[in-house]
């Protein structure tokens, strides 16, 4: 009870007016930050962080997580309807996205996404009012062994989900491990693949990847279909919007299970990207409408965003908490925190509780602004899809251009993002998966590290991960994922064969 | 003469320095950017964005000075990107141990004296942890332990072949000890690994530490430096900073202080360096640096000019020695 009434202390506090301004100044901020790819959410947050110096912190507090709500809300409009997730966790949302947006339904694909990252993030926002201080000991059970479990469960639950032959998908998987390995190797502090190149120093970076491969390979496959960008005769109006809407409660248990796949990646430090993938795998192979995910499948739009929300907001838990950004972004607003004289931890929900409750309660009035705000610019944005190809491509090129320049300020990862794109069209028109490529680059050295800490931790004992229930649980349902789909192509095999 | 009282009036404090021409002296015409050879959310990108905080809320320069973080190659790439940008004096960068460490280890082609020095601004602390569970109060008797269990302790730390690793070498040197190291992210993960006991011990800088201290969670055992720190503000149950005793009056005879300074871009002028000397002095000044200082349990010495160089280049010879008797030092 005592929670409640901190909340709605919270709230008050939120519901200031001048905090209600900066909230709103925060969504814009966000969304404008998300649309363009490459920016993103963190770098976007480190930019303003000086801004709310003059701010108290409460306030300032408010208009960076709005800022990254916002951002968080903007990928999504990318990812639909030009093949270009700006973050990690989008990824998953172009899938089925994207092809909507080309069936002409890119309203709805829009709305059916904010929706769901607002559904997302409130279920994680009431997870944290509810259960804060449990969760917290939660996730210090997560040591190496249980982290590489969790990304062991994503790469397993992917090659399973995929409709691609397993080894055209497993063959798209190897090349991004060894792109991911391309730089400082964190274990021995050795360079690795590097044949001193200074720009290779950095390894390649998962969003200079991703543009390339989907923007510029998507730019070059449309050109070469002779420039004709479908979808241009979308119907676009605030009807589309409400009719999703009535569509929506239909798919309340995935987006159940989206949700509490989101919450518990996002409190284990495994974060949104593992949870919108697999949360997109489990749907695809739990749903009725599950054959035809990838297809441009309302239902796989939700699934990836729901569950990427819920992470990204439950994320923040483990930073409060613990002190423990769980994504870059969370990284910089802890630097936030440390500037204005907070400092994240076990005893900041006891000392600072105004703060606390003000930066709970903003995160269900942000995320109710934020749906507002971007429902209202969806026919804008759709709108956008009825500019002549010829017009558009230019833009979305300077765009992914400017993205990619502007993620370490190097001319350098330009010509990355060309190269990449060259390769997205190659491994596009010779029918292999771009998604398994990407999932390995993101999640590729982050498995190898905890793999080889795990393994040093044990002496070299591979038992370590069956160790105790929570790791072992985890390490046999990945393992469960990928014998399952082998031994459903050997099922429907025999199958065949009988009939 | 009344050019120079002025000129002596903005230098402030820095007139003990004496000779600098301060008024005629350069000030910068563009955005001045602020390299970050670590990632986002560790101890040296937390100071350079609190000093952004303080420039732009005391109006400490006309031009924005912008925060970038190159991480890449245990910091290579930023300090890498500094060295190529000679003559260009809207470029500094903050370092850590990893201006020593990164060339060693890795064999990037850069040593401290590519670049210029502008000032050290504070030197961090480090202390040795356990979790509080445990029932290893001093030093002593936690090397006892170590000893009992044959290397199959673990410590956690910040990166490979850097500060952390270098200090458990010395530790296990000192002590004819053997740990197992497990090499992580940044220092924040390291703590509440220790917390989740996934590792044994660690070798956190106070501010990596003190929420999980101050949450009860960890025990500091002792102070990797010649002497106490000197904050006797309590932090959790009627102990400060000051109560940690040093590691050597614990029969641990090491000493490890992290630099936490300011280079500048080659070929910069005695101007522009005295630009940002004046700058730093003036950041230093302001509460809010002092409340940081206090909050990391910073060793707050500062230099300038010969007395830094000399200071970086003995450091730079004991990092040689330290990591060659480790063997850390890259094969080519």
């Amino acid at each position: 009870m005592e929670e409640l009434a901190n909340l709605f202390h919270g709230f008050a506090v939120a519901l200031q007016p001048f905090n209600i301004m900066v909230m709103l100044l925060g969504i814009v901020l966000g969304v404008i930050i998300g649309v363009l790819p490459g920016l993103g959410g963190a770098n976007g947050v480190a930019i303003l962080l000086p801004l709310t110096f003059s701010m108290p912190p409460t306030s300032a507090i408010i208009m960076l997580s709005c800022i990254y709500w916002g951002a968080l809300f903007g990928g999504a409009i990318t990812s639909i309807l030009f093949n270009i997730p700006g973050e990690p966790w989008s990824v998953a949302t172009t899938f089925d996205g994207y092809p909507m947006a080309q069936q002409g339904k890119a309203g709805e694909a829009l709305t059916a996404a904010f929706t769901s990252s607002f559904v997302g993030a409130l279920f994680a926002v009431m997870m944290i009012t509810v259960v804060a201080p449990l969760v917290a000991s939660f996730a210090l059970q997560f040591g190496p062994a249980e982290k590489f479990a969790v990304y062991f469960l994503a790469f397993c639950s992917f090659v399973g989900l995929s409709k691609e032959p397993p080894f055209k998908t497993v063959a798209a998987m190897m090349i991004g491990f060894a792109l991911a390995a391309v730089g400082l190797d964190s274990i021995t502090g050795q360079l690795r693949l590097t044949f001193g190149i200074t720009e290779l120093l950095n390894g390649f970076d998962f969003l200079i990847a991703v543009i390339g491969l989907f923007g510029i390979g998507e730019i070059l496959l449309t050109m070469e279909e002779g420039l004709s960008f479908r979808g241009g005769n979308a119907k676009i109006n605030l009807r589309v919007v409400l009719h999703t809407w009535k569509e929506m409660p239909a798919y309340w248990l995935t987006s159940l299970r989206s949700c509490l796949i989101g919450c518990w990646m996002g409190i284990t430090p495994a974060g949104a990207t593992p949870a919108s993938f697999m949360s997109y795998g489990i749907a695809k192979r739990l749903s009725r409408r599950g054959k035809n995910f990838g297809h441009g499948e309302i239902e796989g739009v939700v699934a990836p965003e729901t569950a990427a929300h819920a992470a990204g907001t439950a994320a923040l838990l483990p930073m409060l908490s613990l002190g423990v950004p769980g994504s870059p972004t969370a990284a910089v607003l802890l630097g936030g925190l440390l500037i204005w004289g907070l400092q994240p931890g076990p005893m900041l929900f006891v000392e600072q509780k105004e703060f606390v409750w003000g930066l709970i309660a903003s995160m269900y009035l942000g995320n109710l602004a934020g749906l507002l705000v971007v429902l209202t610019c969806v026919p804008i944005f759709a709108a956008i899809l009825r500019v002549p190809f010829s017009i558009i491509a230019p833009l979305i090129l300077v765009l992914c251009a400017i993205g990619a320049y502007s993620v370490h300020s190097s001319t350098f990862d330009v010509v990355m993002m060309l190269v990449f794109g060259v390769l997205g069209y190659l491994f596009k028109k010779c029918g292999y998966p771009l998604a398994p490529l990407v999932l390995a680059i993101v999640l590729g050295d982050k498995a190898e590290e905890a793999f080889r800490q795990s393994l040093l931790g044990s002496q070299g004992s591979l038992a370590v991960f069956f160790a105790n229930g929570l790791v072992g649980t985890i390490m046999v349902l990945g393992l469960v994922a990928l014998f399952w789909s082998a031994i459903n192509q050997g099922w429907s095999r025999l199958r065949g064969a009988a009939a | 003469m009344k050019r120079f009282v002025r000129g002596a009036f903005a230098a402030g404090v820095a007139l003990a320095a004496g000779n600098i021409p301060a008024l005629a002296g350069w000030e910068p015409v563009r955005p001045v950017e602020f390299i970050v050879p670590a990632g986002t959310g560790g101890g040296a990108d937390q100071m350079a964005r609190t000093i952004q905080g303080i420039v732009t809320k005391h109006n400490l320069m006309k031009q924005p000075l912008v925060v970038i973080n190159k991480s890449g190659g245990a910091g290579g790439e930023g300090f890498l990107d500094v060295k190529a940008s000679a003559g260009n004096p809207h470029k500094i960068i903050i370092t850590l141990s990893n201006l020593f460490t990164t060339p060693l280890a890795t064999g990037i082609p850069f040593g401290w004296k590519d670049l210029t020095p502008v000032a050290m601004l504070a030197l961090d602390e480090f202390v040795l942890w356990v979790n509080a569970e445990k029932p290893y109060t001093t030093a002593k008797d936690y090397i006892e332990a170590v000893k009992q269990a044959g290397g199959t302790l673990k410590m956690g730390g910040t990166g490979s072949k850097q500060e952390d690793q270098i200090i458990t070498v010395a530790m296990e040197k000192a002590t004819g000890t053997k740990f197992t190291y497990i090499p992580y992210k940044g220092g924040g993960e390291v703590a509440v690994q220790l917390v989740g006991n996934h590792v044994d011990s660690t070798v956190n800088n106070p501010i990596e530490a003190v929420a999980q201290w101050r949450g009860g969670k960890v025990r500091p055992l002792c102070v990797f430096d010649a002497k106490p720190m000197s904050y006797d503000e309590p932090i959790t149950e009627g102990k400060a900073w000051k109560d940690i005793p040093t590691c050597k009056s614990q029969g641990l005879d090491i000493e490890y202080l992290m630099l936490r300074g300011i280079f500048m871009s080659p070929r910069a002028t005695k101007d522009q360096v005295e630009y940002y000397v004046e700058l730093f002095k003036k950041v230093r000044e302001t509460p809010d640096w002092q409340d940081f200082m206090k909050t990391g349990a910073f060793n707050t010495t500062f230099m300038t000019g010969a007395d830094y160089a000399k200071w970086v280049e003995t450091e730079e010879k004991r990092h040689e020695t330290l990591m060659k008797d480790a063997g850390f030092l890259a094969s080519n």
